[in-house]
């Protein structure tokens, strides 16, 4: 096996070409994937090298795109519907969450949806309605399995577990993290679904994190480490279904956590990992569950504003120095 | 009715006497069985929503004469009468009703999201208009595999001014899909009249927007129903696209049981039920000596003992077994 340094993009093109070659159930339909090369170039090249019955250009219909991914894997296809930003899927929640999260249950377990809708969180400079991080609202929903990987490596392992798992999972990639580079083997592989990972061993605080959050974390705890503090990052990669284990291993060693996310701190991924450790952790905490997340704004586009409301790797470290500077006494009751 | 709906001619000698009779004996089944149901309704063995298609029988029974049984059939929560005349049987289909273990959804969807994979019924949907572009998903299934299925959507007036019907009318269009698309226009989405709600009341005449053949007619012949939907899903299996047709029909009874009908007059259904649509073909056959009156008795008499046997088969199966509350949200959990 040999190590290539690839870029988060060429990870995912590997693993959708590879999954491409390997089932011939497997098919891409979505807006602009084939004769534009798709809007962040994932499938550049894919319409000419696999036709257009294996590469499907849709019109801008997003509830149609993925209610028509939903027929297709009922009937025993593998689709993988790109909705070019997870902005747009709320224009096709319907599909996702009243249909393609029901069929399997609905009817009794006879019908089965095997697809992959991939989408993209997290723009820059694109204002209110381009930028969000809406993730929660698909981990709320049983029924859906639902990745953010923050690596190659996991991307493209991650994307071949999706496209061959019978259920439907939400797959989001972040517009950030296209052109980052990792280690990714050239043999095939697969990162299963629902496996939480330590990136990053530590003994004194635990920072939990997802997606672009991930990389944060770990330049925020490379910053901590010149500080003398040893910060174990674990990776959720999955947040439905959320392995909590590498969680609750790290706390019961390090005693503190800080959650990091990008979507909105009220209601979001953080609020949840932060009520799972406090039932089921509650006498390894030392001190509150912190959290890093978005301001409460819609994004806004003038660049000071954004780099205002959007959280970093510096709002990760002052979280730890605050959780860690204070005395275990100034959290007693 | 409309000049431009598509003329069938009195057919009697093209088919067998039993072929009659057993159109007409599923008409009735469902009249019965319906009725039988509203009954158990109104004494809580039934609980939820309850709506029912007394009046509409031989819309329902003429689409499913007009397939092969491999064909594929989605369609929307009034389908009682479209499960039983695809050849459902009618005590697992009250036993869904009822929320027993032995229903056709083992009783996780009850009457809205009646399903056989068996009889590829691939559900009863109830978010008006939803199920429009799974449909058409299997239908790119069909032409990706080379498949000569064809795909029947069904879905009332109301569900014309969704989104969803645009955007997957208009995507079975652009790929030619092998769909038929069949709005059962009974006047009312609910309790608004057609022409309160929709710019142009012949709903066949959207076909041209999507560039497929729109075709009207009456839904209240069965006859008349099974050759129009034939026509329509031959040329799709032939390859020539998708189709929509327009059934006009009448529901006797209200939206669902908990319908007061304030939106319409007891005269305007008096007039409808004056005309009930399984006593004309009665009749018809009867004039034409095609069958006997004590023929059509017995029929009856076979019917009534089936649907005794249906409720009695449901109210003596077990509720589903509690523990298996947690099955079939995830194939692979």
């Amino acid at each position: 096996m040999t190590l290539a340094e690839i870029t988060y993009r060429e990870a995912l093109r590997q693993a959708l070409r590879e999954e491409m070659l390997r089932d011939e159930r497997v098919f891409l339909l979505g807006e602009d994937i084939g004769a534009y090369g798709g809007s962040y170039a994932v499938t550049k090249g894919f319409l000419e090298e696999f036709g257009e019955k294996r590469v499907k250009d849709t019109p801008i219909s997003e509830t149609a795109i993925v209610g028509a991914a939903t027929g297709a894997a009922m009937a025993g296809l593998r689709p993988v519907a790109e909705i070019m930003t997870i902005n747009f899927m709320l224009v096709a929640i319907d599909q996702v969450i009243n249909h393609a999260a029901k069929v399997h249950y609905m009817f009794g377990g006879q019908f089965r949806c095997p697809m992959v809708v991939r989408t993209v969180g997290g723009g820059r400079r694109l204002a209110a309605t381009h930028s969000q991080n809406l993730e929660v609202l698909m981990a709320h929903i049983p029924g859906l399995k639902v990745v953010a990987p923050a690596t190659p490596y996991d991307a493209k392992g991650m994307l071949k577990a999706a496209i061959r798992d019978d259920d439907p999972v939400i797959f989001i990639e972040h517009s950030l993290l296209y052109g980052t580079r990792g280690p990714v083997p050239d043999e095939d592989y697969v990162v299963p679904i629902g496996v939480s990972d330590v990136k990053r061993r530590g003994r004194d605080v635990t920072i939990v994190a997802y997606s672009r959050m991930t990389r944060e974390a770990l330049a925020a705890a490379d910053e901590l480490a010149r500080q003398g503090i040893e910060a174990e990052v674990v990776d959720l990669r999955t947040l439905r279904p959320l392995d909590m284990g590498p969680v609750l291993d790290s706390v019961a060693r390090t005693n503190r956590v800080v959650v990091a996310g990008e979507d909105w701190r009220s209601f979001g991924i953080g609020a949840e990992v932060a009520a799972r450790i406090q039932e089921e952790a509650f006498d390894d905490l030392d001190a509150p569950v912190f959290r890093v997340n978005q301001l409460e704004v819609p994004a806004p586009y003038a660049a000071n504003m954004e780099r205002l409301a959007f959280p970093g790797s510096r709002q990760i470290v002052e979280a730890c120095l605050q959780l860690l500077n204070a005395p275990a006494a100034a959290f007693a009751g | 009715m409309s000049a431009d709906r598509q003329k069938v001619a009195s057919v009697p000698s093209q088919r067998s006497k039993d072929q009659f009779l057993e159109l007409y004996r599923q008409m009735v089944l469902i009249r019965r069985f319906e009725e039988r149901a509203a009954e158990a309704y109104t004494q809580g063995k039934i609980g939820g929503f309850l709506h029912l298609a007394i009046g509409e029988e031989p819309a329902n029974v003429g689409v499913m004469a007009a397939l092969r049984s491999d064909d594929d059939v989605f369609t929307h929560y009034r389908s009682h009468g479209q499960a039983l005349a695809r050849g459902m049987d009618p005590k697992a289909v009250m036993a869904e009703l009822f929320g027993r273990a032995t229903g056709v959804s083992k009783g996780r969807g009850g009457s809205m999201h009646l399903a056989s994979l068996e009889h590829h019924f691939w559900g009863g949907y109830a978010i008006v208009g939803g199920h429009i572009p799974m449909a058409v998903g299997m239908a790119v299934a069909h032409q990706y595999t080379g498949s000569d299925r064809v795909v029947v959507c069904i879905f009332g007036d109301g569900a014309v001014n969704t989104g969803a019907f645009h955007e997957a009318l208009n995507m079975a269009g652009v790929w030619r899909l092998p769909i038929v698309f069949v709005v059962s226009n009974n006047l009312y989405g609910m309790g608004t009249a057609i022409n309160r709600s929709s710019a142009v009341t012949e709903v066949y005449k959207r076909a041209a927007a999507y560039n497929m053949p729109g075709v009207r007619a009456n839904g209240n012949d069965v006859l008349e129903t099974e050759a129009t939907v034939r026509e329509a899903v031959e040329k799709a299996r032939a390859g020539e696209g998708p189709s929509l047709v327009e059934l006009m029909t009448y529901r006797f009874r209200g939206h669902s049981m908990a319908d007061p009908e304030l939106y319409r007059s007891k005269e305007e259904v008096e007039q409808w039920k004056a005309r009930d649509p399984i006593a004309a073909f009665r009749r018809r056959l009867e004039e034409e000596g095609i069958a006997t009156a004590a023929e059509f008795e017995a029929i009856d008499r076979r019917v009534a003992e089936t649907v005794d046997e249906a409720v009695r088969f449901a109210n003596e199966s077990p509720e589903p077994d509690p523990a298996t509350l947690f099955d079939h949200v995830y194939v692979n959990p």
